[in-house]
């Protein structure tokens, strides 16, 4: 079998009663990268935490599917056994738990009781991922996130990824933040991963990480839906254009999400 | 309205105790001024907590407990806090009342530095126990507690390091209550000299549920002119044990004592630390964690009081509450006039588990003096959903999620506890308390 679906179908999403996605539909399957990009404020993060069922937004209409799986069904630990991941634009300081200990502890959550990874493996795994990701050792044994950097934070999110291999992941503005040559290698990581049996959604504001990860198609959001899709080359135009076009086009006046097309 | 404590205790049931342990004729005519005072003393006052009702007069005051051949012969249950490894260990077990093992290394007693039970000491060391006893830290008659502490005293450990001495290893006391209805009126006193330095770690151990008993501890922590004091302790008295807990730290010019307290109790528990920072330039941290559970109810007070110019104080303390478990967290810090250029710093957290628990952060500051700084910080909070999310992203459990944070929560102190295999303990009693 040739990697995992995620079918996402006219999703709606709410936060606090206020309508936030309007209707998303979007299907990524194993060995596709797709990025979104978008006006900030338009719903993307959104998007991202819906799928992976962040406490605080409710699904109003619509579904998300893992290879015909309800996700929506699952709770978060669920999700994620089943194979989503999410890199999170905003990634929670956690004082107290090592960074290794956390890995380690996500690494056999997915495995059965009494065939947990051994110290040994999980140590030598682990410091090829650091290495590949030119990250300092000593992060391993600090609190997870706490006092990282922008960057460190990002970089770390990736360490997770490698380490989990899911089957689908989402990687909510995993640039920002990231110096020239951070950006550099976190996109070698992600690139490590790709092939048939894992797809990725990569929500990001510029150009300059697809010039490093190509990604297969590109969609736009605004006010809460997918207004445009198409391949690479869109990527380019809104890096050189803006957004104005597109809006233009749609006839669309304010693109963020209180407002109606 | 207040519940008369009356015990079955009097004056002849004190001399004669105080005879048959061959005790100095000082230390039995402190017991009989003690009991003397005691009737006429209020009970301690906790703020917020009233214990008028709590068991503080059925208890056994005598026990013995059999001595133990090799640290092998152990049940498993205190085997596990000692570093058994280590073939030189510094160590006092109590079984009961009576010393149980006993071994400290000959290049210790060499250097002048005791480890031994209390009778004992007063027998081989008399002088020094009654300069120390009850005079520095805690007073005979601040309440009918200490009174009563000083009357009945059954127990405890005297711990001496001569000037200039740096003792690497810990120095460890383990108080096992075997007989489910011993009460434990145990004193614990630590001096370290001029120059010296010593980390010593104790261990309170009961199992008894329904069997009521009463512990009464005081504990006194000198620390001479630049003398360096790292105190670590795990109280885990059971369930029908009510505990008042009283230790107390002096220090003097350039002197530290560190607190790293585990309270872990599982009856009603009334605990103070307070330190007195006299000397210029001494320092105090006060670490504690907490895990109430149950329908205990508890009040704990850190204190540290700053009479020394640029004497610096940091108290935390950080308790999880869960089922319908009530505690006070008090933090006082007092800077008296004079102190100048000193430092207050206290940060109390407190993360509930169940909307039955009650916990409050209490935190005072009293300030006599301008040049000083001082700051403090209190919460009293839920385990925090996004970050249970963010565990959970990953494929953890819920309990898991939960688990990790709670053990993240109360790492700060738990990772201060000087011995490794003690500080394993603790992570397995909150393990074992929290779940
Ligand atoms: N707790 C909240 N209460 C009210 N509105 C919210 C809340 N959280 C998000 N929103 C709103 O939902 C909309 C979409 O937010 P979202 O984070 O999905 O945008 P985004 O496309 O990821 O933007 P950016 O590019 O800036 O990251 C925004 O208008 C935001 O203000
Ligand atoms: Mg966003």
């Amino acid at each position: 079998m040739a990697g995992s679906t995620l079918e996402i179908k006219d999703l709606h999403v709410s936060i606090e009663d206020q309508e936030i996605l309007k209707g998303v539909n979007l299907t990524i399957k194993g060995g596709e990268f797709h990025a979104v990009m978008g006006p900030n404020g338009t719903g993307k993060s959104t998007l991202a935490s819906a799928i992976m069922g962040h406490p605080k937004y409710e699904i109003t209409q619509g579904s998300v599917l893992l290879d015909g799986e309800d996700v929506l069904e699952m709770e978060v630990d669920e999700r994620a056994k089943a194979g989503l991941f999410l890199a999170m634009q905003y990634p929670s300081e956690i004082s107290g738990v090592t960074n290794s200990d956390f890995l380690r502890s996500s690494i056999n959550a997915r495995r059965e009781e009494g065939d947990e990874i051994s110290l040994m493996k999980f140590i030598k795994e682990m410091d090829e991922a650091m290495d590949y990701l030119e990250m300092d050792k000593n992060m391993a044994q600090r609190y997870l996130n706490e006092g990282f950097s922008g960057g460190e934070k990002k970089r770390n999110e990736i360490l997770q990824l490698m380490m989990i291999k899911p089957e689908i992941a989402i990687l909510d503005e995993i640039d920002s933040g990231l110096d020239i040559d951070a950006l550099k290698v976190v996109s070698k990581g992600i690139n490590k991963l790709r092939d048939e049996n894992f797809g990725c959604l990569i929500i990001t504001h510029y150009q300059r990480l697809l010039n490093y990860i190509t990604p297969d198609k590109v969609h736009v959001m605004m006010q809460g839906r997918v207004v445009k899709s198409g391949g690479p080359e869109l990527a380019q135009r809104l890096e050189a254009e803006g957004y104005e076009w597109i809006k233009e086009e749609l006839g669309i006046e304010d693109e963020t999400v209180g407002q109606e097309a | 309205m207040t519940v008369e404590t009356k015990l079955p205790y009097d004056q002849e049931y004190i001399s004669q105790f105080s005879q048959k342990h061959k005790e100095p004729e000082w230390m039995k005519s402190l017991r009989l001024q003690a009991l003397e005072k005691a009737a006429a003393l209020p009970m301690p006052k906790p703020d917020k907590t009233n214990i008028t009702n709590w068991n503080f007069s059925n208890f056994k005051h005598e026990a013995a407990g059999e001595p133990i051949q090799s640290l092998e012969d152990l049940p498993q249950e205190i085997k596990v806090f000692l570093d058994l490894e280590n073939t030189e260990q510094n160590l006092v077990i109590q079984r009961n009342h009576s010393v149980a093992y006993a071994s400290l290394s000959p290049k210790l007693k060499e250097q002048g530095v005791i480890l031994t039970d209390i009778y004992t000491a007063m027998a081989e060391h008399g002088e020094l126990v009654q300069r120390y006893y009850m005079k520095d830290a805690v007073g005979v008659d601040e309440n009918r507690m200490t009174a009563l502490h000083a009357a009945l005293m059954n127990g405890g450990v005297f711990v001496y390091v001569p000037k200039n001495v740096t003792v690497e290893e810990p120095l460890q006391s383990i108080f096992w209550q075997e007989d489910a209805e011993a009460a434990s009126f145990n004193h614990v006193i630590v001096v370290a000299e001029a120059n010296s330095s010593l980390t010593y770690v104790e261990n309170y151990i009961s199992h008894n549920q329904e069997e009521e008993a009463v512990a009464n501890i005081v504990t006194e922590v000198i620390a001479h002119d630049n003398a360096n004091v790292s105190f670590g302790a795990v109280d885990n008295f059971a369930q029908g044990t009510t505990a008042y807990v009283n230790r107390r730290g002096v220090a003097y010019r350039d002197a530290v004592i560190e607190w790293a307290l585990g309270q872990m109790n599982d009856g009603n528990t009334v605990s103070e630390n307070i330190t007195h920072l006299i000397g210029d330039n001494s320092v105090s941290n006060a670490k504690t964690v907490t895990v109430g559970r149950g329908k205990q109810s508890q009040n704990f007070t850190a204190k540290i009081v700053n009479h020394g110019l640029q004497s610096d104080g940091y108290i935390l303390q950080h308790g999880v509450m869960k089922d319908s478990a009530t505690s006070v967290f008090n933090g006082i810090g007092k800077i008296e006039h004079g102190a100048s250029k000193s430092n207050a710093e206290q940060e109390s957290r407190v993360l509930m588990l169940s909307k039955d628990a009650r916990g409050d952060a209490n935190p005072i500051l009293l300030i006599d003096e301008d040049d000083v700084t001082a700051g403090h910080a209190a919460s009293v909070g839920r385990v925090d959903p996004i970050q249970l999310y963010y565990l959970m992203s990953r494929g953890i459990s819920k309990q898991e999620a939960e688990r990790l944070v709670i053990h993240g929560f109360l790492a700060p102190v738990v990772t201060q506890i000087p011995i490794k295999a003690v500080r394993e303990q603790l992570t397995e009693v909150i393990e074992r308390k929290v779940y």
